[in-house]
């Protein structure tokens, strides 16, 4: 008889999430469905606000990534000013954004996956969390959590207050960096820069470690999407959209992200909160792609910061060109963090962070503005149109995680399909669905701007979608 | 003069004829809680978050208005009062939408720091949650209802200090709202002369700057009180 797996909830993720699992008569898996059980509305209660209040608004969409939010609001409000930034106020945003990257990035790997990777997918569950990191390897977990405590230190540098800093505005942003804080950070970065080349060491002995996961944790061929600079040089907060195919080749480039619903659809699902974005010239589903840091280093050309791309070289050496495997993720988010280091060295080096020439005035000149950049889970993107006033008329906000949807739904179902052997399914298999989605570092508070807890749930349903059996587990394990 | 000997709090203290016991009590360091008297200004009494406590009966009485008498006994700080103005503050704040986390007032707000002084933690009442315009139409500032108390300082200071009253009050009870000239947007109001007073007595986010981002919109009410010793005094103190 059929069965459907629930996993409910999906544990050390940001947000609130389920997934299905459907057995087929034999009991093999026939499909797998993440579902994001959140919403929150923050598209319609913005409309009849101020334009300057968005960014303030928008960030509380997320406490772990309000930067990635700021910045992606306040880019479309100096659209909608129609004014070009000062260009300190352009290198203080991207500091904010590397600082952003590298302790989300940070969270994500030592807080969240490293569980799972160090101690092993199949280790003891109620151990299998920072705290059993913490004792079983102490100089791991205290790297991280200091390498976390690092980004997080130039955003309260920078905007006064670590989570929701008011300090990015519309035109630029609302102060400089003082000298004393500067000096303060260059004095962390050595420290933050071992701990990332330490934890790209353990990552490539975890690749020997995990060739099964590897093979089978969402590999498959999507397109990849992200920011580039000049030359295809890896960008998080400026530039143009490319995307590349699974071999790498350049599907579409230079694509002006003000127009992205000329090749974006956004398609909706009855049982999920979370839209499903693809690229319209292929359609949907076809049209699947991933962002975020696999897609990132798929689609650059350099990182352009000497030490990320050493390692750059050797990640595509050991992928094979163009990385498919989502379990790569993670390896990726290393490298990341390493370039995003060097690019915070180079830009406290620079005395523009301290000038007094930061922001820029004016008022509602286009009534349209669309703002992206990128989140540590990928590409976002806001959009806004305003009436003649500059009170917000509508509101598109288009997340990463929503854009890795299709991938993550695939990914569930591939995982399932590997590792699934007949009605009996060990924990170690299911924290391997968890893992799956884990490595998408997802943001579903994020995604659909939903309010609510952490949780993921595992069902399982039989082909007439009676439930047989439901998996759960709280946000702590 | 003559001067009135009361008490307050236990204590004997002195006022001249015709001063408040607000003013009596302030001249004497004892503070009371007040949101819509702004020094300078006439006094409405709207607020009543200054209720004391008059004679041996206990009658309250709004400390702003109400004028010092011989042998008066005022009590300023009682459980009732305490619980009556917590009250207050919670019914403020269901009226409106007052989201301090976004608001362009926030840590520069007097309703908020009344809260936190006062001890509001929650809020006991169901929140009304009505749906109000921002008027951003004048080139230089805008007014958001939503975050307005309905204090008629910006009634008070445009007409008594700036003297063009561009601001006024219509409807009543929960329909009142701060209104510019005959109703009309603010950026269409032919008297207002842009001075910005308004926007620096106003206790709230209700009144802002243009452009002001979250917490960006600090008040300072000095500017007001410079104003006043200029023109009373013919001094310029700055």
């Amino acid at each position: 008889m059929s069965r459907r797996i629930i996993i409910d909830p999906v544990t050390r993720i940001e947000g609130h999430a389920k997934i299905s699992i459907f057995l087929d008569d034999s009991g093999s898996v026939a499909d797998a469905w993440f579902h994001v059980a959140e919403y929150r509305g923050f598209e319609k209660f913005c409309e009849g606000r101020p334009l300057a209040e968005m960014a303030g608004i928008t960030a509380r969409v997320c406490g772990i990534c309000p930067v990635s939010h700021l910045l992606a609001s306040v880019k479309a409000a100096d659209r909608i000013l129609a004014v070009s930034i000062p260009p300190a106020a352009v290198k203080l945003r991207r500091l904010l954004n590397l600082a952003q990257i590298v302790q989300s990035h940070a969270l994500s790997f030592f807080h969240l996956s490293a569980p799972d990777l160090l101690l092993g997918f199949d280790s003891e569950p109620t151990k299998r969390n920072i705290f059993g990191l913490a004792s079983s390897d102490p100089e791991t977990a205290r790297g991280g959590i200091r390498l976390r405590q690092f980004g997080q230190e130039i955003i309260e540098a920078l905007g006064g207050q670590k989570i929701h800093p008011a300090w990015v505005a519309p035109g630029g942003v609302r102060g400089p960096l003082s000298a004393e804080r500067r000096t303060y950070l260059q004095g962390r970065l050595p420290e933050a820069i071992s701990t990332v080349q330490r934890a790209l060491g353990l990552m490539k002995q975890l690749l020997d470690r995990y060739p099964e996961e590897t093979q089978s944790f969402g590999n498959f061929p999507t397109l990849f999407l992200g920011l580039v600079g000049p030359e295809g040089v890896w960008e998080h907060y400026d530039g143009f959209l490319r995307i590349t195919d699974s071999t790498g080749n350049i599907v579409a480039d230079g694509l002006d992200p003000a127009r992205y619903q000329d090749f974006l659809g956004e398609a909706v699902e009855t049982w999920s909160y979370l839209k499903s974005p693809y690229y319209k010239p292929l359609g949907y589903p076809d049209g699947i792609y991933r962002v975020g840091p696999l897609a990132r280093l798929n689609i650059c050309s350099r990182l352009d910061t000497p030490l990320a791309d050493r390692e750059l070289s050797e990640y595509r050496q050991r992928v094979g060109g163009a990385a498919t495997s989502s379990f790569y993720y993670h390896y990726a988010r290393l490298i990341e963090i390493l370039t995003s280091l060097e690019r915070i060295g180079r830009l406290l080096d620079d005395p523009d962070v301290l000038s007094l020439r930061y922001r820029a005035r004016a008022g509602i000149n286009q009534l349209e503005g669309v703002g992206c950049s990128e989140a540590p889970r990928g590409t976002l993107f806001h959009h806004y149109l305003v009436n003649e006033d500059g009170l917000i008329q509508k509101v598109n906000l288009l997340i990463a995680t929503g854009q890795n949807n299709l991938a993550m739904n695939r990914t569930v179902a591939q995982i399932a399909k590997h590792w699934i052997r007949g009605p009996d399914i060990p924990e170690g298999v299911l924290n391997r669905i968890e893992a799956g989605i884990r490595a998408f570092d997802p943001c579903l508070s994020c995604s659909t701007h939903a309010l609510g807890r952490m949780p993921l749930v595992i069902e399982v349903r039989d082909s007439r979608g009676t439930l047989l059996g439901t998996r759960r587990r709280d946000a702590t394990s | 003069m003559a001067v009135r000997t009361l008490t307050i709090n236990e204590k004997l203290v002195s006022a001249p004829e015709g001063a408040t016991i607000l003013q009596a009590a302030r001249e004497n360091g004892i503070d009371i809680p007040t949101l819509c008297q702004l020094d300078g200004l006439s006094t409405v009494g709207a607020c009543r978050l200054c209720l004391v406590e008059v004679g041996p009966s206990g009658r309250l009485q709004a400390a702003c208005v109400t004028q010092v008498a011989e042998e008066m006994v005022v009590r300023t700080e009682t459980p009732k009062l305490r619980e009556y103005r917590k009250m207050i503050i919670e019914l403020l704040l269901t009226e409106r939408n007052h989201v301090c986390a976004v608001c362009v007032a926030n840590h520069h707000c007097e309703l908020q720091d009344l809260a936190v002084k006062l001890g509001v933690d929650h809020v006991r009442f169901e929140y009304l949650h009505p749906h109000l315009a921002v008027d951003v139409s004048h080139e230089l500032f805008g007014i958001d209802h939503n975050r307005c108390v309905l204090c008629t300082r910006c009634v008070r200071i445009c007409d008594e200090i700036e003297g063009v009253h561009t601001w006024d009050v219509s409807g009543r009870g929960t329909n009142a709202r701060i209104i510019s000239d005959l109703n009309q947007p603010w950026g269409e109001s032919p008297t207002c002369t842009s001075c910005g007073k308004c926007v620096q007595a106003c206790p709230t986010g209700a009144i802002f700057r243009q452009g002001s981002t979250v917490a960006e919109m600090e008040k300072d009410r000095q500017r007001l009180r410079f104003l006043l010793t200029a023109r009373e005094k013919r001094e310029w103190l700055v």
